[in-house]
């Protein structure tokens, strides 16, 4: 092969305003390799990748693409120079089907229907990602939908593919296939742009890394000869300190007591929960793994209100009984909720921080006598920002112009910040960099300590088994049972979160036993080594 | 009651829900796009005043109802400027829309009130308009009825299986992810609000040249609203808007159907029954969440400009 990179990216600037989100950027990418660009939230690694991809214009700097340079101004010049990118939000529509949805990007080359299905078919088999056409989007898995955008790309000529945070949304077992196509497709000469904050995923996976920081190159590395550790030096230019200490706790007495919670189904798109019975005790803190859509969704709206079931009578706080209460009700008892889409039920895209730091904090002293205080909003609003380092202009951005995980920071501070008996969070620090995940897990643990119950659901298995005081996992609206992480291995949970709850007295597990420490310590992630 | 009768009724019902067809199947196409025009009421008025005058000066039926399309499109790409490209609010502008077009149509039409054309004549199909019962009503409409059935199953074939009626899906759904992958946004949203347009005008002239023969000021009298309402309860979908259509003409005549009878009902209860009778009927059918979340149009009425 000749020694013509497959891309350079020259001297790339982009100017927003308030913010330089690119300030001349240099990055190459070999044919066939597995090239990773890190940084921390908001370091401009999407703003460079939506310029690769047409979808904004540079203000200056130039793309040379296998040897020539080219003005990519369109996705579709971008698709056609065989380029596909998956975006960390999914670009798919809900109500259409698998091949409308490709269709629609394929444009002339789609052909009719029934050969495209055909495609469809034979490609995700060939890269072991199968998917069924005819199905809508609204009824599958993230993880399922993850390959709908992938094959999607594979149908073009593709000879860049471009991923943004594909694995935070993945289990174990789905990234390690999706890892197996990645590899195939570079030994076909594909190759291969992954974002990550998953930094362990790096240095398994990527043949070389290019490091932004505040919109600049601050480095240039081979993972496989770096530390997660030294990498994420490069990311956030400082020693980060971290808390290493998984401090267990027992908790004191139950605050959240669900008995028998059954629910119906009441369509295509939602698990019925089967007879749930959990405790959450004050003080500690209960993860729940799970693929996504086996109930998780369910389980959490029961618990904060947004799905009352009219004859339930499984869940008390504090011995209060909360069937029938409304989310507000419940929250005047002490519950928190982070849900998990961050944009519409977390927060109000097209209302500032301040109107969204007051959505869930209003009885916290910001009303008086029916009016706003706004002094008192504006401080909350700003202390969240400051004691949770979220990056903005100003406590008047909306909250749809930060990046995702610039709102989770806001979302889960404000939360945190109102001192609630019981905290509900889905998937916390999903699309958080390693500096704010830390700063997240530490308030988590802090809140805990001063007496707070803590349910987590959350598909980070690293996250879970260092945070939670107790681990299960959920399938099909079932729960297992709920043990210690150090006593329970990631295989067991594996088998677990696949619907598998009675291994434990079987021979399996005797021989999985032995490899508890070794599991648990690879599963405990990237910074915990010492 | 009489074969006669039942026979009559089918064929007027048809003759009563054909505009509202119309308008509410171009108004559907438009919202498919993320488009609310509210201004429906107003372009029928136009299309129906320009229809008339270009009728009486040319008494041409095909230059009648072109000229009346063509301003149903202008009047249409009018709101499209306001409401697209320089963003304004979309319920705000429709509304100005029908204001406006309610406004200039009686301006326009003030000279030709009374004015005598002769009515768009019906093409019978051979024998086939002696089938019972049914025959009269499908084989011996006029040619802008036949052209509404065409139209149905090529709007219906667009959404279905044409590539760029997927496009017209997804720009509804979200136009920002739409724009990402590539697809002319803009472009797309003009040409279903301009259909819509066409329509309306089309619908208009349908009223003053083919169902009465003339031109009275506000004509229209809330048959572009009507048409509004049926998309949405029809859920944006094409066999619903049918239905609809076609009941609210049969409550329309049902005076007739009642003075054939020798019923001893108020006439005025009787003309509340259309707007009654379509709105329980298409209620009860959009009850079901679910399934409207499937045709439902995402970003209806939302503004969106691309960002750089």
């Amino acid at each position: 092969m000749s020694n013509v990179k497959r891309l350079a990216m020259l001297g790339i600037t982009k100017q927003y305003p308030g913010c330089k989100a690119n300030d001349e950027v240099f990055l190459d990418i070999e044919h066939g390799e597995i090239h990773a660009l890190l940084g921390e939230n908001g370091a401009g690694k999407s703003t460079l990748m939506k310029m690769l991809y047409g979808v904004v214009k540079p203000d200056s700097g130039s793309i040379i693409w296998n040897g020539k340079p080219v003005s990519i101004d369109q996705p579709s010049v971008a698709r056609g120079l065989g380029i596909g990118m998956v975006f960390q939000h999914f670009s798919l529509f809900e109500t259409l089907t698998v091949s409308e949805n490709i269709a629609l990007v394929l444009g002339d080359q789609a052909g009719n229907s029934k050969t495209l299905a055909h495609r469809i078919k034979a490609t995700s088999e060939r890269y072991g990602m199968p998917l069924d056409p005819d199905r809508r989007i609204s009824s599958l898995s993230t993880g399922e939908r993850q390959r709908v955008e992938i094959v999607r790309c594979l149908l073009l000529n593709l000879q860049l593919l471009i991923l943004d945070e594909p694995t935070s949304v993945l289990t174990p077992q789905e990234v390690d296939n999706l890892f197996k196509t990645l590899r195939q497709l570079t030994k076909e000469g594909c190759s291969v742009l992954f974002i990550s904050h998953k930094l362990h995923e790096v240095t398994e996976l990527c043949d070389s890394a290019t490091i932004l920081r505040a919109g600049k190159v601050t480095g240039h590395c081979k993972p496989k000869d770096e530390t997660s550790e030294s990498i994420a030096r490069m990311m956030v230019g400082e020693d980060i300190a971290i808390s290493n200490e998984c401090r267990r706790s027992l908790g004191t007495e139950v605050f959240a007591d669900i008995k028998g919670l059954s629910t119906t189904s009441t369509g295509q798109f939602d698990v019925a929960l089967k007879n749930i019975s959990l405790q959450v005790k004050r003080g500690e803190i209960v993860g729940i793994a799970g693929i996504a859509g086996n109930g998780q969704e369910e389980l959490l709206k029961a618990l904060s209100g947004e799905d009352i079931h009219p004859n339930s009578q499984s869940i008390t706080f504090a011995g209060t009984a909360i069937d029938q209460l409304t989310p507000l009700q419940r929250r005047r008892l002490g519950l928190a909720f982070v849900p998990e889409d961050r944009l519409g039920r977390g927060a109000v895209p097209d209302l500032d921080l301040c109107d969204n730091a007051l959505l869930t904090s209003f009885d916290s002293g910001l009303v008086k006598n029916g009016f706003l205080r706004h002094t008192k909003i504006v401080e909350l609003a700003d202390k969240i920002i400051k004691k949770y380092k979220v990056k903005t202009t100003g406590n008047h951005d909306s909250a749809a112009s930060l990046s995702g995980g610039n709102l989770q920071k806001f979302i889960v501070g404000r939360e945190i910040d109102q001192e609630p008996n019981f905290l509900l969070m889905s998937h916390p620090t999903w699309g958080v960099d390693i500096g704010a995940q830390v700063a997240i897990h530490d308030a988590i643990l802090q809140l805990r300590d001063r007496g707070c119950a803590i349910l987590i659901v959350s598909e980070d298995l690293d996250e879970l088994y260092k945070i939670s005081d107790r681990l299960g996992a959920i399938c099909d609206g079932k729960v297992s049972h709920f043990l210690a992480p150090e006593a329970l291995p990631l295989v067991k949970l594996g088998q677990w979160m696949a619907g598998d709850f009675d291994t434990e007295a079987t021979a399996t597990s005797e021989i999985i036993a032995p490899s508890i420490p070794t599991t648990a310590a690879d599963n405990e992630g990237i910074l915990q080594h010492d | 009651m009489d074969i006669d009768l039942i026979t009559n009724i089918l064929y007027a019902m048809i003759m009563t829900g054909t505009p509202l067809l119309l308008v509410a199947l171009g108004e559907m196409v438009c919202e498919k796009s993320g488009v609310l025009n509210l201004g429906q009421e107003g372009m029928m008025l136009m299309g129906a005043v320009a229809g008339f005058i270009a009728m009486y000066h040319t008494d041409s039926y095909i230059l009648g109802f072109l000229f009346a399309m063509l301003v149903g499109v202008a009047m249409s790409l009018l709101f499209a400027v306001i409401a697209l490209q320089l963003n304004a609010n979309q319920v705000a502008a429709g509304l100005a829309l029908t204001i406006f077009g309610t406004g200039l149509s009686a301006f326009l039409g003030n000279d030709y009130e009374g004015k005598q054309i002769s009515v768009l004549p019906s093409l019978s199909i051979a024998e086939l308009q002696h089938i019972p019962i049914i025959g009269k009503a499908i084989f011996a409409q006029n040619a802008i009825v036949y052209l509404s059935w065409v139209l149905i199953v090529v709007v219906y074939l667009f959404f279905r299986y044409h590539r760029q009626g997927l496009s017209v899906r997804a720009v509804g759904e979200d136009p920002s992810v739409a724009s990402n992958l590539g697809l002319p946004v803009m472009l797309i949203r003009y040409l279903s609000v301009a259909f819509g347009g066409a329509m309306a005008g089309l619908a208009g002239a349908y009223l003053s040249i083919a169902y009465t023969p003339m031109w009275t000021e506000g004509m229209v009298s809330g048959k572009g609203w009507i048409a509004l309402t049926l998309v949405v309860f029809a859920s944006w979908r094409i066999e619903r808007i049918i239905l609809g259509a076609y009941l609210f003409g049969f409550a329309s005549i049902m005076h007739l159907v009642a003075q054939g009878l020798n019923w001893d009902i108020s006439s005025n209860l009787l003309a509340m029954m259309p707007y009654i009778a379509t709105l329980v009927v298409l209620v009860m059918l959009s009850r079901d969440k679910q399934r409207l979340k499937l045709f439902e149009p995402m970003a209806l009425g939302k503004p969106w400009h691309r960002s750089s």
